[in-house]
């Protein structure tokens, strides 16, 4: 007989079992271990870390560094990026499948590289080049989305190429562009610490960018006030000194009528707006008719909290606005940032110490990976794929003839939305459309009706799963290589293992690839340190200049910032000091009118559905749903709502959007508007969100409008299942997984379960 | 209050858990958090709170007064130990003399562990892993003058009020900050007991 010990009362409820990575906790460092310096793998905040290696090459663990950009802070997901590394759902070897109902079977490299390039050839021959497309991600290294680009145009000489940075940092690149005529965050945030007002809108930086959080109390400590502009009341906003909790799609309305204020008030900053501007008379004509009420009447708040807004920003010396997703996922995301830009230049907080603007990167390295050509409108060094002498530039620098490069192609969502018609193959990789793109339905009907799908990736992402062929590829910490964080600061990777099995890194297969459509002469690299080299020459003269930076630089220095035009530069951690990036060196005011969102609410949709992320997973979860300790945190969806819909903590919700429905259990919080509900994105299958959310596009950056769509809810009978994430023949679903698919209960708080709970 | 020593800050917490993830990092303890992440008012807010242990001083640590084997030493730094492996019998009287609910007891092992403030790495010279992390450093871990000269202003108390009965502890909550001044003394104003849920 088996007795189980006495368990005293109240000692049996801790949560620690399935925290355990899926390779076992190793035991302390044995001798000859070695710190690696490298930086995390997700967010575009780019903490620094250590990933400890064992004499044995494996890495077993990670050491807080203290890095400029971090200080040693790291968030769950930071601490936790190194159990990706030797993670039994790891890719070991190639994938193909037989015919599009054979399932997925091992194959020699040799075979899989053969059937790509011969699906290349024969896609390319029969539909034309364009019809053969790259997808591309931000969370790869400069160095391979700089290749990526090149792949495309040279060796595939296709106008089809995107990537996923059209899903998250297009809307701030294409105001910026507008308005500064560069892209890129203004201000280092260690201007945060001497400023008087910082004013983050549509961010949820404590789950989305923790340790940027620290910038904001170092502010705060200091005596800067915050204010955050929200639908919902975040752990960021809990405690500002204004929150502003604004109805989504409704972000523009708010700041023209702030900027009303702050005009009627005379907080402008005349001689800024009269030396370094142009554009203010068309904008002043414009928020003349949002009047606070107005305004207030638009954003669903009281038209006090317009008016305190602007009290606060106007009268300060030195202010500071950031903004993320919240406000750039909408059909009028370009025009949300831009309407917060005229405030900055009305008042001429730009260019200074404690006086600045920035968009929140949201992908590891979401600023280098929409700089260096894997966008379709776009040359290395963010320069212009259709201006003539960058054209001229970039083809004579890879040697082929200017006619041959190919123009401008299709964006991300509009390229998978081509599918099956122009675009009949796929290179993936870095990314997980099935689970990150709107309107799921469609996204994975287009996906099925390509003739060819090639993706790249380290673990079966739900997309990979249904791909012809998969190539098994290296982890961040298998390669190294640079990427930019928000901030505009170039940081290095070290590699600290080898990658697994076959596995391989990205520019190897790429270059393989390359090599059998009989052009691996322009793709041959010993290492990654090459393409950084060719790179940084194609960059110079461009905006985004990273020709003075080196390794060797960056080994020394930590971090540079761009543009940094030659190797005795210093780098250019604050933009706009002296001009802006026009000709003429002025700012552009850019006349922004509020309009609604592309699904309005009616009486069948009553509700806003918004979608955002949660501290423990990271975008599509193809990485973050394989850790335990993260998926133990958040195992599941939920759906946020207000108790003044009626609804019991738990229980079963149907949310219906006119793409479909799912069923969530409910977290009923104060902490959201009444008038809005909330589910995170990083699940897939029949739990995701983005089966219910809206595929409409901004005119002209093209993110998608995840933000706001008009949705009901009713009771539900019982909750969709989550289930775990695909594996690769052979491989058995992890534990915790499996336990998380069968969890029907919602988290205690957005953040997660407590430890308490079990 | 011990030198250098943990000062926790609960309105600057964002539940997001990153101590609960380091501290299972920690090669004492490897695989086990000690540190219990609560959100304190569900329902209402995003409101959070790490409890780690805060190696009381007066006159010894609860947990170490009950222990019937002595298990649980305190070291001259006044940290509190875990009790010892060779001598814990998992009687789970420290769990119920805690006035912070800090000790856990694995059942399986029928071993007490707690928050021994990552001694391998603060004897060391190392912050403990926690407090490393811990984005906005709601867990800092430092001096009385490190963490005026990080935050001006700011006020921190080693006293914890549980109706009659004063708890002094080694580790330290900051407080919102009183005209009566700044720093940690018996004038300041006391952490009223049951702080946590």
């Amino acid at each position: 007989m088996t007795t189980r010990p006495i368990v005293p009362p109240g000692v049996g409820d801790f949560r620690e079992e399935g925290a355990e990575p899926a390779i076992g906790w190793e035991t302390p460092a044995p001798a000859g271990s070695r710190l690696v310096p490298t930086h995390c793998c997700y967010c575009g905040v780019q903490c620094g870390m250590y990933l400890k290696v064992d004499p044995a090459g494996r890495v077993f663990g990670m050491e807080p560094r203290d890095h400029e950009i971090n200080r040693m802070k790291l968030c769950p997901k930071g601490v936790t990026a190194y159990q990706q590394v030797n993670h039994p759902d790891r890719l070991l070897y190639p994938l193909v499948r037989d015919h599009r109902d054979a399932p997925l079977r091992r194959a020699s490299w040799d075979e899989a590289l053969d059937r790509v390039a011969s699906e290349i050839t024969r896609i390319q021959g029969a539909y034309g080049r364009d019809a053969f497309a790259v997808y591309s991600g931000s969370s790869l290294a400069t160095e391979v989305t700089y290749l990526m680009g090149k792949f495309a145009r040279v060796a595939l000489r296709t106008k089809n190429i995107d990537y996923n940075g059209r899903l998250c940092m297009v809307s701030a690149a294409a105001a910026n562009k507008k308005a500064f005529g560069i892209d890129r965050a203004a201000n280092p945030w260690s201007d945060m610490l001497d400023t008087q007002v910082i004013l983050v809108a549509g961010s949820n930086v404590a789950e989305c960018f923790p340790v940027m959080s620290n910038y904001v109390w170092a502010a705060r400590d200091r005596g800067a006030k915050l204010v955050v502009i929200d639908p919902r009341e975040t752990p960021l906003a809990r405690t500002a000194d204004l929150f502003v909790p604004v109805r989504p799609g409704t972000d523009s309305a708010l700041f023209n009528g702030v900027l009303h204020v702050i005009d009627r008030e005379g907080w402008l900053d005349e001689r800024f707006i009269a030396d370094r501007t142009v554009g203010w008379d068309d904008v002043r004509r414009v928020v003349a008719a949002y009047d606070p009420p107005r305004a207030a009447e638009i954003c669903g708040i009281e038209p006090r909290l317009v008016e305190d807004l602007a009290r606060m920003w106007g009268t300060a010396d030195r202010a500071m606005a950031f903004h993320a997703r919240g406000i750039e996922h909408q059909i009028q995301g370009v025009e949300n940032a831009l309407s917060i830009i005229n405030l900055v230049l009305a008042t001429g907080q730009i260019g200074a110490p404690g006086k600045g603007y920035g968009t929140i990167t949201g992908q590891g390295n979401g600023q280098g990976g929409r700089e260096h050509g894997q966008k379709t409108d776009q040359l290395p060094g963010q320069r212009d794929i259709e201006d003539p002498e960058a054209r001229a530039f970039i083809s004579r620098y890879w040697g082929i003839d200017e006619p041959d490069l190919p123009h401008t192609g299709a964006s991300a969502v509009e390229l998978v939305h081509l599918m099956g018609s122009d675009v009949k193959g796929l290179i993936g990789i870095c990314n997980n459309p099935l689970v990150s793109m709107p309107n799921a339905h469609r996204i994975t009907r287009c996906y099925d009706s390509l003739e060819f799908h090639v993706q790249l990736d380290f673990f079966l992402s739900e997309t990979a799963a249904r791909a012809d062929v998969v190539l098994p590829s290296a982890v961040w910490a298998e390669d190294g290589g640079t990427t930019t964080n928000a901030e505009g600061k170039v940081v290095l990777r070290h590699t600290a293992a080898e990658p697994p099995g076959e596995a391989k890194r990205d520019w190897w297969i790429v270059g393989q690839i390359a090599e059998r459509l009989g052009i691996g002469e322009k793709f041959r690299y010993d290492e990654i340190d090459d393409i950084f080299e060719e790179l940084r020459w194609a960059t110079e003269g461009g905006n985004a200049d990273y020709r003075g930076i080196t390794y060797e630089r960056l080994e020394r220095e930590g971090a540079i910032s761009w543009p940094c035009p030659s190797e005795d530069h210093p780098g250019t951690p604050r933009l706009f000091e002296e001009r802006f990036s026009w000709p003429d060196g002025r700012a552009r005011f850019n006349v922004v009118e509020w309009q609604q969102p592309h699904e309005p609410v009616d009486d069948e949709y009553p509700l806003r559905l918004t979608t955002g992320r949660t501290v423990a997973h990271f975008l599509s979860g193809n990485q973050t749903r394989r850790i335990s300790a993260l998926v133990e945190q958040a195992p599941r969806p939920w759906v946020e709502v207000h108790p003044s819909l009626g609804f019991e903590n738990g229980d079963a919700v149907r949310v219906v959007t006119r793409r479909g429905e799912v069923t969530y259990p409910a977290l009923v919080t104060e902490a959201i508007r009444p008038d809005t509900v909330f589910v995170p994105y990083h699940w897939a299958g029949a739990a995701s969100v983005n089966l219910l959310t809206v595929d409409a596009l901004h005119p002209l950056s093209k993110i998608p409008e995840y933000k706001v769509c008009a949705c009901r809810i009713e009771r539900g009978e019982a909750v969709t299942p989550a289930p775990p994430p695909p594996l690769a023949p052979g491989q058995a679903v992890d534990p915790t997984a499996a336990r998380a698919a069968a969890d029907r209960r919602p988290p205690s708080a957005p953040q997660g379960r407590g430890t308490g709970q079990g | 209050m011990m030198n250098r020593t943990l000062f926790i800050d609960p309105s600057r917490c964002i539940g997001c858990q990153a101590c609960v993830a380091a501290c299972r990092e920690c090669d004492s303890h490897r695989g086990k958090s000690m540190i219990h992440l609560d959100y304190l008012e569900e329902g209402a807010t995003t409101a959070s709170m790490p409890t780690v242990c805060m190696h009381c001083e007066d006159p010894v640590a609860p947990c170490a007064q009950v222990c019937p084997t002595d298990a649980i030493l305190v070291t001259p730094d006044g940290v509190v130990q875990e009790a010892l492996k060779e001598r814990c019998i998992g009687c789970a009287n420290c769990v119920h003399a805690c006035p912070f609910g800090v000790p856990k007891l694995d059942v399986d092992e029928m071993l007490m562990y707690k928050c021994n403030l990552c001694y391998d790495r603060t004897s060391e010279g190392l912050d403990p892993m926690c407090a490393a992390v811990c984005p906005t450093g709601s867990i800092f871990y430092g001096t009385l003058e490190e963490l005026l000269g990080a935050r001006p202003g700011a006020a921190a108390s080693d006293i914890v009020v549980f109706g009659e009965q004063e708890v002094r502890t080694g580790a330290a909550v900051v407080v919102p900050a009183t005209p009566v001044g700044v720093g940690v003394g018996a004038e300041q104003a006391a952490v009223p007991g049951g702080y946590a849920p």
